[in-house]
């Protein structure tokens, strides 16, 4: 760690925090050290780590290794109300109150100032109102929680955590619900804490409000901690390339993917989506994809990658901008439609929106095309057991039988269960979110092969992706979202780690390649 | 060298753990039916008097046959991770609908053979339209089944009420009530009813794109809508057949009675239907369905609450143990889920 030194004594150590869910690494020896009346900031990408961390602090989680040290004592909270009393509180993106109980309720919920063995309304109601004109919200405490927007009841959530005098705020990812005048007053309230000596946790994947309101960055890649920094020492660049696993400037060393790096015959145009826009999550995305073509596609977490699929797949609906696939010139109304014109699509999320864990391998495979399996509607199970033996084989998936739950598999073998999924279809597109996240070393490569092997007898292939190789050396163009918006296309001889990266975080709408780093606006 | 890592990987992981939670589901698939058999095996030895005759017989399966009828319905409608309160009074619609149209004046309706068919499809249809409404209120304002079908389980029984303004209808119609007193080869005809509905359904659920779409729903919705799978048009579908069975089961419940009353007919069915499921080793999470177990949970209850009362054991002790039984195969349910 640091150098303990030149720092004085701080509030929360963290050291080798280690903790697997199901034979899962989470977290592989993280640290995390907060010092009193610093507002410190945890970031890194999806599955990094950032949550389980802070679910460990505050008693959500048990670890299975590792020191928690709070002013000096270690600690080990066995529930949240532990580590409520001791003096850490957490604020979670989903708001965890009672809807149907007053504002006033909610702020006391669990403590409630009793008189005579009574609660105190007259008292709740007072205190209530106090704590919420802190956030200069003047609003009915008496109310019912449901009757507040969403931002409101997350400002109540804030203003309940804050009240119980904490020494350390937990917030994970509080904004995503806020606008920006609200974000505003909660950082307000963040600098206020902050002068009363309390320190705040602040995990977001929003940069600026990083630079923002932040003192200091833990960052976090694939449970480990790999960074531990002062906010005006780390560029915003340097910070995403940390948080990526790369150094900048570094020299890419081909070959670490399955992809071969030979130009692909393109053919016709397959998609053409332009002007997408869809509430906040996507505000301007234009997307091109070719027959035979693999379009890499790159962004931060929020940057709306996972929207604009799941709007050309017809999952979301858009509020307005044009979808053309193959001569169809509107939006899918559902993923059946989208199935259907020859659209398929792998979910980041394999477990909750990929397989049916119930299901067997041959269930799961042959799901989406039960339509064509079927006659009558009964399914002509020999024609099913022929594609799945098929399948199995040509994916050279690893699983006991077509009749075993495909829960019980590997994750890269269930990721190659939901592309033959969608293979067995024969699909024009195939969209493919994360498609190697969380899988082991054999099976990435085996899977980006396929993907390569793939394009080159025509698929189209839109690939999201957190991994730059797998960006650079599998997509034929890259193309990079930021705020929902597409800010830049990269040709296959431009799309060098430091472009993609500085498309990804850059202030500017246009974004040249060598434009280079600046300095970030520490405001 | 990625090879060997990917066999270091996988293969230990899957080896080990697949056998024993195989053999475990089909131990506890045998064990319901194990335990039917134990509890057949003790009245035929030990109380052969009570039990072995064919009056007790067609007894049991009388009692059991409204109930595995309407329990296959909700055993559909929680395969795909809903529920269904609305039956009981559905029940009560359809039973008091039909006296209704085959005791009416009305000159097309006093021919036995019309007046005696729309009896029986006018009821089920209305009762069938009931569930797609419980469905509707479902899919099209996503409320949670629970309360969606409550609105109907509380309505229900009051609109069977409005029909018959609260009259208890007496009638003899021996044509017409072949369906609940009538016999082929001596069995109860609502039995083999009983058998047809749990055949069809149990076929339909392993051997249709319906059947596995409805357990794809319960498995995992989010995941089943992004492959395709019409997730309204199917519990639209499910929630519609609980009702035609419900629909169903009222019109054989006022056959054997020869009267319908409002306030009885199918009170308190909805629970006793989903105990049966329960019991039969339908998870209640959705996902995972048996329609046989549904008939085999039926069988056991109704057996162990017979076995006692001709015992001399007490209706309140009877339904004492019978709530022990149920909770018993929901325990059996839970150490499976984990």
């Amino acid at each position: 760690m640091a150098n303990p030194a030149v720092t004085p004594a701080p509030l929360l150590r963290m050291e080798g925090i280690t903790k697997s869910f199901a034979g899962v690494q989470a977290l592989d020896n993280a640290n995390l050290v907060v010092h009193p009346a610093e507002i410190h900031a945890v970031v890194g990408q999806n599955g990094a780590g950032k949550s389980t961390l802070v679910k460990i602090l505050n008693g959500a989680y048990r670890r299975d290794a590792g020191a928690i040290i709070l002013d000096g004592v270690p600690v080990d909270f066995r529930t949240p109300q532990e580590a409520v009393a001791s003096g850490v509180s957490t604020i979670y993106q989903e708001i965890n109150l009672v809807p149907y109980r007053s504002v006033a309720e909610n702020i006391f919920l669990g403590r409630e100032p009793r008189r005579f063995g009574f609660i105190n309304w007259p008292q709740i109601n007072r205190q209530a109102r106090e704590i919420l004109a802190r956030f200069d919200i003047n609003i009915d405490v008496t109310q019912p929680l449901m009757t507040l927007n969403v931002a409101l009841q997350q400002m109540v959530a804030i203003a309940r955590a804050v009240s119980f005098r904490s020494r350390l705020v937990i917030m994970d990812e509080p904004t995503s619900s806020l606008d920006e005048r609200e974000v505003a007053t909660l950082f307000g309230v963040i600098n206020d804490l902050k002068a009363d000596g309390t320190s705040v946790i602040f995990i977001t994947h929003r940069l600026d409000e990083l630079y923002a309101v932040c003192d200091r960055v833990t960052i976090m890649r694939d449970g480990k901690s790999v960074g531990d920094q002062e906010m005006s020492e780390i560029t915003k660049l340097e910070l995403v390339a940390r948080m990526l696993g790369r150094e900048l400037g570094e020299i890419r060393r081909s070959g670490q993917t399955g992809f071969t790096e030979k130009q692909r015959p393109i053919g016709e145009p397959l998609l053409a989506a332009n002007d997408l826009k869809r509430g906040r999550a996507l505000q301007d995305a234009d997307l091109r994809v070719s027959e035979g073509e693999v379009v890499g596609l790159a962004g931060l977490l929020g940057s709306g990658r996972t929207e604009v699929a799941r709007a050309v797949f017809g999952a979301d609906k858009i509020d307005s901008g044009e979808i053309a696939f193959r001569g169809r010139n509107e939006p899918f109304n559902s993923p059946a439609e989208a199935i259907a014109a020859g659209i398929g699509l792998c979910t980041e999320d394999r477990q909750a929106e990929g397989i049916i864990p119930q299901m067997s391998v041959r269930e799961n495979l042959t799901l989406a095309a039960l339509p064509v399996l079927t006659r009558h509607g009964i399914v002509d199970t020999a024609r099913q057991r022929e594609i799945v033996d098929r399948f199995i084989k040509r994916l050279a998936i690893r699983t006991s039988g077509p009749d075993q739950p495909i829960r019980e598999l590997s994750g890269g073998n269930q990721q190659k269960v939901l592309l033959a999924r969608w293979l067995c279809l024969n699909p024009k597109l195939l969209i493919l979110d994360e498609p190697t996240r969380g899988i082991d070393v054999g099976a990435k490569a085996e899977i980006q092969s396929l993907i390569d092997e793939l394009a080159r007898t025509g698929l189209g292939v839109l690939m999201i992706s957190s991994e730059l190789e797998e960006l650079i050396e599998g997509g034929d163009r890259v193309v990079v979202m930021r705020e929902g918006r597409t800010v830049a296309e990269l040709s296959r001889q431009d799309a060098t780690q430091d472009a993609i990266i500085g498309a990804m975080v850059h202030e500017d709408k246009t974004v040249r390649d060598e434009d280079g780093v600046e300095a970030p606006a520490a405001t | 060298m990625a090879e060997t890592a990917r066999e270091q990987a996988t293969a230990p992981l899957e080896a080990p753990t697949a056998a024993p939670r195989r053999w475990r589901e089909v131990g506890q698939a045998i064990g319901a039916a194990a335990f039917l058999l134990l509890l057949l095996l003790y009245n035929v030895i030990f109380n052969a008097d009570a039990f072995l005759s064919l009056q007790a017989l067609r007894l049991n399966l009388t009692q059991v046959a409204t109930i595995v009828i309407v329990g296959v319905g909700i055993t559909l409608v929680i395969a795909t991770g809903g529920i269904d309160l609305s039956v009981g009074s559905l029940m009560a619609i359809s039973g008091a609908m039909a006296p209704l149209i085959f005791l009416s004046d009305w000159p097309l309706l006093s021919t036995p053979f019309i007046g005696g068919t729309l009896a029986y499809i006018i009821p089920i249809s209305v009762a069938g339209l009931f569930g797609l409404f419980n469905g509707w209120l479902i899919t099209a304002f996503g409320l949670q089944p629970i309360i969606a079908t409550l609105v109907l389980f509380v309505a229900g029984r009051g609109i069977a009420q409005v029909i018959t303004d609260g009259r208890l209808q007496s009638f003899r119609e021996p044509d017409w009530q072949f369906v609940g007193l009538g016999r082929i080869a001596g069995i109860p005809f609502q039995a083999i009813l009983m058998i047809a509905v749990v055949a069809l359904a149990g076929w339909a659920l392993r051997s249709t794109s319906f059947g596995r779409y409805i357990l794809a729903i319960g498995g995992n919705e989010a995941a089943a809508r992004l492959a395709g799978v019409p997730v309204k048009r199917v519990k639209l579908a499910v929630y519609a057949i609980s009702g035609l069975l419900a629909g169903l089961a009222g019109l054989i419940v006022i056959a054997i009675n020869s009267s319908s009353d409002a306030n009885q007919v199918g009170l308190n069915m909805e629970l006793d239907a989903i105990a049966a499921v329960a019991v039969g080793g339908t998870s209640l999470m959705g996902g995972k369905a048996t329609v046989v177990g549904t008939l085999i949970g039926a069988l056991i209850i109704q057996l162990i609450r017979f076995t006692l009362l001709t015992q001399g054991v007490s209706d309140s002790v009877a339904r004492i143990v019978t709530a022990a039984a149920i909770i018993i195969g929901v325990l059996a349910q839970r150490r499976r889920a984990s």
